[in-house]
C-alpha cells in the first residue's frame, strides 16, 4: 500500500482543478502515488537550520529595471491574430463564460 | 442619509491614462476606438518567450498618487504574479503587487476626506497597488447566454492602479463621493482622464448589520457604484426580511438589466499562490524621488478650493462642488479670467450650468460648451443685449451644441428689446386689451404686476424688465393722475 | 583540406574568408549529413527549408541549431509539445536576432524534453533523441537535440538552455562543449519559460574557442530583457590565450559522493593534474550544501512553471482540443490534460502544490531560503578558489528507457548541475575522456560574471588532451 502522507487523492484533484488540467481518475490517481514519493524524496530539506535565513526570490542581486515611457509598433493584426485557434471579426473566440 | 448599518470598502482600479504606453510594454495606451486586436505585441498578448518591462513613470504617478493621499510610499517593494485562469487574462496570471510578511505594495495607508452635505467625513486608504488590466469581453447577448466569447486584448497590459479603502463608507451616495473625490485628486495630478471610458471601475464589499460581506464586480463608474450598491442594499435588506442568510460571494453588476447577479463564485474555491515574479527585479524607491515628485506636486483639489474661497470670494462649499471635478474647476477658472469677476461665473456654473448637465445626464466633457462660448452669454447679459432669463433659456443649447450665444440669439430673434418706442406701443395695446386688469391696477399696486407679466409675455421675454416696469408703471401712474383730476 | 564537417566554427569561418570553399557548399554538406543520419539521430524536430538568406557577417552563413524552445520568426517553435505543435512565433529570440545579424543561419529547430522538463529528451512528444555515441542511449537533456546535432556533425554549432543543467548534462553526455552562463549575461527574451529564476540560454560546440566565438555575438545586455545585466561586453577569445600559472582550483568532495560512476571520478582528476602541471595549485574542499541542491531546484523550478505554463490555453496561440459545448474551465482543463505530457502535468501540479495556501512556507519559501545558503556555500568557496572543478554528471549516458518512469532517479541525473543556477554562477562541460566508449563530462565554475577565467582553464585542459571527439556514425 502506497502511503499517501502528503497528498491526499481528494488534494491531487483540487490541485488539476486550480491548474486547470482534466485527469482520469487513473491519472489523478497515479500522480497522486509518484507526488507523495517526490516530496518524500524532498524531506531532507526539513533538516536544513533556516533560522535568520532569507529567501532567495531573484538570480540577481539588482533593482530598478525600468523602461521609459515610449511607444513601440505593435504586431500588426495579422500577425496577432494568427496563431489563434478561432478567431471572428478580429477578436479571438474563447469559450462561453457561464 | 446615510444608514448607520451599511458598511462599504471600496477597490477602486483606476487606468493611468496620461502615460503614452501600456504597464509592461510599449503598445500604446491610446486603444479605446481601435480595431480589436489591433494594439497588442507579444507581451500583452501572453506569447510565449515574451518578458514584461515596468513602466517607470507608471511607478512616479503611483507614488504620485500616495503622496496626495499621505500615504506613506514604500522604499522597497515588488511586482508579484496572482495566479488564476480566466477567458480575460492573456498569462492566466496578472502581474500585480502583494502585501505580506516582509513586503509590501507601492503605497499604504493614507486617507481622502469627503463632503457629505456641510459634513467632512475621513475615508481611510488601506494600499495602493500597480498592476496589469485585463483584455475585454465581448458577449453576445447577456453574458449567461452567450455561447462564446470574444476576446479583444487592445486594453489588457494597461496600467492599472488599484486603490483599496477601509471599510468606512455607511451609503452608496459616500462610495460615489469617494470615487468622484478620488478622480479630482488624480486629475489634477496630471495622471488620470476620468473622461475617458471605463477609465475608473470599482469592486464594491457591502455587508448590513455586520452580516455577510459580499463583492460586487464590473462596476464601470461613480455613476453605477451607487445604483449597484442601492441594487445590493435592498437586495440583501429582501433577504434578511426574510429571515434567511445572506450567501457569502461575489456578484456581477449587470449594468444594462441594473441588477447584480450571482457568478456561483466560492472565495474559498480561489487559492491565488502568489509569489514573485521571477522577470521583474524589485523596486527600490529612494527618498530623492520621492522628494522630487513631492515637488513637482501640482495644486490638489481641496487647496484649490480654499484658494478660490479665498482669491474670489466664493463660499467654501461652493468651491468644494467647483473642485470635485477638474474640468469643472478649470472651467470655472478660466471662465473667471476671462470674465475678470468670479461671482456671475460661480452663480452661473454652480447654479444653471450643472442644473443643465444633470438634467441632461451629461458630464462637462461630454458637453459642448466652452469657457469661450460661455463668457460670450455672460457678457451679452451683462451688456444687457439679453436678460438673465433668456440666458437660462438658451444655455441648454449652448451645452449640447456649443454654438455661441450671439448666433442662437440672432436666430430666436431673441435680442433684448430696450427700444422704449416699441415697448411704449407694446404696453399701450396690452392696456387697450386688458381694461379691466388696468383699472385694478389703478386701484391696487399689487395689480400692476399682472400687466407687466402681460408686456412680457407678448415680447417673448425679450424685452428689458426694468424698462417694462418704468412704462407700465408710469402708465399707471399717468391713469391715477388723470382720475384724481376728473375726481 | 579536410572534411568541411569537421571543421569547427572558427575553422570554417576561416576557410570561407581564405577562399578555400563556399558558404553554400557547407550549407549542403550539413542538409546531406542530415539527410543521411537524423532519421535515426532524430536531432531536429524542424528543419528551416529556405535557401540560405543569411546576411553578410562574421559567422559566415554558419549553419546552426536552436533548441525549440527559444523563438525564431515565421519558423515553428514546439517545445516539443502538443499544445505548442502549430505554433509560429511573429518574433526572434534576442540570441536568434544577434546570431542571425551576425551572419549566422538556423538551419533548424532541435529535439528537447518537453518545456525542457527533463534529462535524457525522452520527454519530448514527439520522439526521443538518440546519443550518437550508442544510439541505445539517451543524448542526456533537455537540450538533448542540439547537442546531437553538434556532435554528430549535423550543425556546425547550437542554443541550448539550462535551467538545472539542461545544456551541461546532453554536452557531457554527447561529448561537446556547454555553457549555463551567468544569469543576466544572455536575454532571455524569446526564451520559452520553465523556471525562469534558474534559466540561462547556452551555447553547445565542438570545442572552447567556438563557444567563447558564440558568446561573444550573443552576450550581453538587452533592453528587452528585465533582467538583463548591463555589463561591459567582453571578447572571450582573450581568454583562450592565457594561462593558469597560479590559478587555485577548488575540487569539493561532494561532487564525488556515492553513485558517481568511478571512471567518471577517474577522468576528472586526470583533468586536476593536468591543471597542476600546468602551474595551478589545487585542494579538496567541501560544498555539504550539494545535498539540499535537488530538492531546492526542483521545487523552485516546479513552482515557477506552474505558473510560467498557465499561459497555455489554446485561445491566443497553440492546438486547442475539441470543445463544442464546453465552459471555458472545461475547455482549458480538457486542452491542457491532452496537450501536456505526463511530465509536465506531474510538475505543474507539484508546483501548483508548493505555492497553494498551506503548503507554501514549507515547501516553496522552505527552497527560495536553501538557495540563499547555497548561494552562501559558493561564495564561500570563491573566496578561496578562482575555479572549482567536478563531473557534470555522476555517470555518462544511460540507456534509452532506462530511468523514464522512475521521475526520481531521473532526478538524480541532475544532481551536479543544479546547485549553479540556484547559485547564479557560470559553468561549463568539457568533454574530458571516455568510459566504456562514452563521453565524460568535466564540469568548470567560476564566480558570477567570471566566464572568462572558465575559457582559459578549459582551453588549456582540452589542448593537453586532444580528444577525438568524432562519434563513430
Amino acid at each position: 500500500m502506497e502511503s499517501l502522507k502528503i497528498v491526499s487523492k481528494e488534494r491531487t484533484k483540487r490541485l488539476a482543478w486550480l491548474a486547470k488540467i482534466e485527469l482520469t481518475e487513473e491519472e489523478n490517481d497515479s500522480i497522486t502515488i509518484q507526488l507523495n514519493r517526490i516530496l518524500e524524496s524532498f524531506k531532507d530539506l526539513d533538516k536544513v537550520d533556516l533560522k535568520g535565513v532569507e529567501p532567495t526570490y531573484h538570480a540577481i542581486n539588482v533593482t530598478n529595471i525600468m523602461r521609459e515611457d515610449k511607444v513601440t509598433p505593435c504586431l500588426k493584426k495579422d500577425e496577432a491574430l494568427a496563431n489563434g485557434s478561432k478567431v471572428k471579426d478580429s477578436f479571438f473566440v474563447a469559450p462561453k463564460i457561464v | 442619509m446615510a444608514d448607520t448599518d451599511i458598511v462599504i470598502g471600496l477597490e477602486a482600479h483606476c487606468q493611468l491614462t496620461s502615460l503614452k504606453t501600456k504597464l509592461f510594454c510599449g503598445c500604446s495606451s491610446d486603444y479605446r476606438g481601435k480595431e480589436p486586436n489591433s494594439n497588442v505585441c507579444i507581451v500583452c498578448l501572453g506569447h510565449p518567450g515574451s518578458l514584461p518591462k515596468p513602466n517607470r513613470k507608471a511607478v512616479e504617478y503611483a507614488v504620485m498618487t500616495g503622496l496626495a493621499l499621505r500615504s506613506k510610499v514604500s522604499e522597497r517593494t515588488a511586482f508579484y504574479r496572482k495566479n488564476y485562469y480566466y477567458v480575460d487574462m492573456s498569462k492566466n496570471f496578472q502581474i500585480s503587487m502583494y502585501e505580506t510578511s516582509g513586503t509590501t505594495t507601492i503605497c499604504e495607508g493614507g486617507y481622502l476626506d469627503i463632503n457629505v452635505g456641510p459634513h467632512k467625513k475621513r475615508i481611510r486608504i488601506t494600499r495602493m497597488q500597480l498592476e496589469e488590466d485585463p483584455a475585454k469581453l465581448v458577449h453576445i447577448g447577456p453574458i449567461d447566454l452567450s455561447p462564446y466569447t470574444l476576446v479583444d486584448y487592445n486594453r489588457a497590459g494597461m496600467a492599472l492602479l488599484e486603490i483599496v479603502t477601509e471599510p468606512d463608507m455607511s451609503s452608496p451616495k459616500e462610495a460615489r463621493l469617494f470615487l468622484q473625490k478620488l478622480r479630482s485628486i488624480l486629475e489634477h495630478i496630471g495622471v488620470f482622464d476620468g473622461g475617458l471610458e471605463g477609465a475608473m471601475r470599482c469592486d464594491a464589499n457591502i455587508s448590513i448589520r455586520g452580516s455577510t460581506r459580499v463583492e460586487i464586480k464590473n462596476i464601470s463608474s461613480f455613476k453605477e457604484v451607487e445604483k449597484a450598491l442601492n441594487f445590493e442594499i435592498s437586495r440583501q435588506r429582501g433577504v434578511l426580511r426574510k429571515s434567511e442568510r445572506v450567501v457569502r460571494e461575489t456578484r456581477h453588476w449587470d449594468e444594462i438589466r441594473k441588477v447584480t447577479i450571482s457568478l456561483r463564485e466560492k472565495e474559498e474555491e480561489h487559492d491565488y499562490r502568489y509569489f514573485p515574479e521571477p522577470d521583474i527585479v524589485p523596486l527600490v524607491i529612494g527618498r530623492e524621488m520621492v522628494e522630487r515628485l513631492g515637488r513637482s506636486m501640482p495644486e490638489l483639489p481641496d487647496a484649490r478650493a480654499e484658494r478660490f474661497s479665498r482669491e474670489y470670494g466664493i463660499p467654501a462649499y461652493d468651491a468644494q462642488v467647483l473642485t470635485g471635478e477638474k474640468a469643472l474647476a478649470d472651467f470655472f477658472e478660466t471662465c473667471t479670467k476671462m470674465l475678470g469677476e468670479a461671482k456671475t461665473a460661480s452663480n452661473w456654473v454652480m447654479g444653471d450650468l450643472l442644473g443643465v448637465l444633470h438634467d441632461k445626464d451629461l458630464e462637462l466633457h461630454e458637453a459642448k460648451v466652452t469657457p469661450a462660448t460661455f463668457v460670450g452669454m455672460l457678457r451679452m447679459i451683462n451688456d444687457g443685449k439679453i436678460s438673465g432669463k433668456i440666458g437660462k433659456i438658451i444655455l441648454p443649447e449652448l451645452v449640447t451644441s456649443g454654438r455661441d450665444a450671439e448666433v442662437i440669439v440672432n436666430e430666436r430673434d431673441m435680442q433684448r428689446i430696450a427700444d422704449t418706442a416699441l415697448l411704449k406701443s407694446v404696453v399701450d395695446e396690452v392696456f387697450a386689451e386688458n381694461r379691466k386688469a388696468v383699472d385694478d391696477a389703478v386701484r391696487d399696486d399689487n395689480a400692476v404686476n399682472f400687466l407687466i407679466g402681460q408686456v412680457m409675455k407678448k415680447t417673448r421675454g425679450k424685452a428689458d424688465p426694468q424698462l417694462v416696469n418704468s412704462a407700465v408703471k408710469e402708465k399707471v401712474m399717468r391713469l391715477r393722475e388723470k382720475n384724481q383730476g376728473s375726481a | 583540406m579536410k572534411n568541411v564537417l569537421q571543421l569547427t566554427l572558427f575553422e570554417q569561418i576561416q576557410a570561407i574568408r581564405g577562399g578555400d570553399v563556399e558558404k553554400e557548399k557547407i550549407l549542403e554538406a550539413y542538409r546531406k549529413q542530415i539527410r543521411d543520419h537524423d532519421s535515426e539521430l532524430r536531432a531536429y524536430i524542424t528543419l528551416n527549408k529556405n535557401l540560405m538568406a543569411a546576411q553578410d557577417g562574421l559567422l559566415e552563413g554558419a549553419p546552426l541549431a536552436i533548441k525549440d524552445n527559444m523563438c525564431t520568426k515565421g519558423l515553428k517553435t514546439t517545445c516539443a509539445s502538443k499544445i505548442l505543435a502549430n505554433y509560429v512565433p511573429p518574433y526572434d529570440a534576442t540570441v536568434v536576432r544577434r546570431l542571425k545579424e551576425a551572419g549566422g543561419f538556423v538551419l533548424g529547430k532541435t529535439n528537447m524534453d518537453e518545456f525542457a522538463m527533463g534529462s535524457s529528451t525522452e520527454n519530448s512528444a514527439f520522439f526521443p533523441s538518440r546519443n550518437p555515441w550508442d544510439t541505445a542511449r539517451v543524448p542526456g537533456g533537455s537540450s538533448g537535440g542540439s547537442a546531437v546535432a553538434v556532435a554528430s556533425r549535423e550543425a556546425v554549432a547550437a542554443l541550448g538552455s539550462d535551467t538545472g543543467g539542461s545544456v551541461r548534462c546532453p554536452a557531457s553526455f554527447c561529448g561537446t562543449v556547454g555553457l549555463k552562463p551567468t544569469y543576466g549575461l544572455l536575454s532571455r527574451y524569446g526564451l520559452v519559460a520553465f523556471g525562469n529564476s534558474l534559466e540561462q540560454i547556452g551555447p553547445l560546440t565542438r570545442d572552447v574557442r567556438d563557444c567563447a566565438l558564440v558568446m561573444n555575438i550573443i552576450a550581453g545586455n538587452d533592453e528587452m530583457d528585465g533582467t538583463s545585466l548591463e555589463v561591459a561586453k567582453e571578447n572571450y577569445l582573450a581568454y583562450l590565450e592565457k594561462g593558469v600559472k597560479g590559478f587555485k582550483v577548488g575540487v569539493p568532495r561532494d561532487f564525488f559522493g556515492e553513485g558517481t560512476d568511478e571512471g567518471v571520478k577517474e577522468q576528472v582528476w586526470k583533468c586536476v593534474h593536468i591543471l597542476e602541471g600546468l602551474g595551478a595549485t589545487w585542494s579538496e574542499c567541501d560544498l555539504p550544501t550539494l545535498n539540499y541542491a535537488l530538492p531546492t531546484y526542483y521545487l523552485t523550478a516546479m513552482s515557477e512553471a506552474s505558473s510560467n505554463l498557465a499561459r497555455y490555453d489554446g485561445i491566443r496561440y497553440g492546438v486547442r482540443q475539441e470543445d463544442e459545448g464546453l465552459d471555458w474551465t472545461a475547455s482549458y482543463s480538457r486542452t491542457r490534460g491532452k496537450g501536456f505530457g505526463p511530465e509536465v502535468k506531474r510538475r505543474i501540479i507539484l508546483g501548483t502544490f508548493a505555492l497553494s495556501a498551506g503548503y507554501y512556507e514549507g515547501y516553496y519559501l522552505k527552497a527560495l531560503k536553501v538557495r540563499t545558503l547555497i548561494r552562501r556555500d559558493f561564495e564561500r568557496l570563491f573566496k578561496q578558489f578562482d575555479v572549482l572543478v567536478g563531473p557534470t554528471t555522476p555517470t555518462t549516458a544511460f540507456r534509452l528507457g532506462e530511468k523514464v518512469d522512475d521521475p526520481i532517479a531521473m532526478y538524480q541525473t541532475d544532481i551536479d548541475t543544479v546547485p549553479m543556477n540556484l547559485a547564479n554562477i557560470p559553468a561549463l562541460s568539457l568533454p574530458c575522456g571516455f568510459v566504456g566508449g562514452l563521453p565524460v563530462g568535466l564540469q568548470i565554475m567560476a564566480p558570477p560574471l567570471a566566464e572568462g577565467m572558465i575559457f582559459t582553464v578549459a582551453r588549456r585542459i582540452e589542448e593537453e588532451l586532444g580528444l577525438d571527439l568524432r562519434p563513430p556514425l
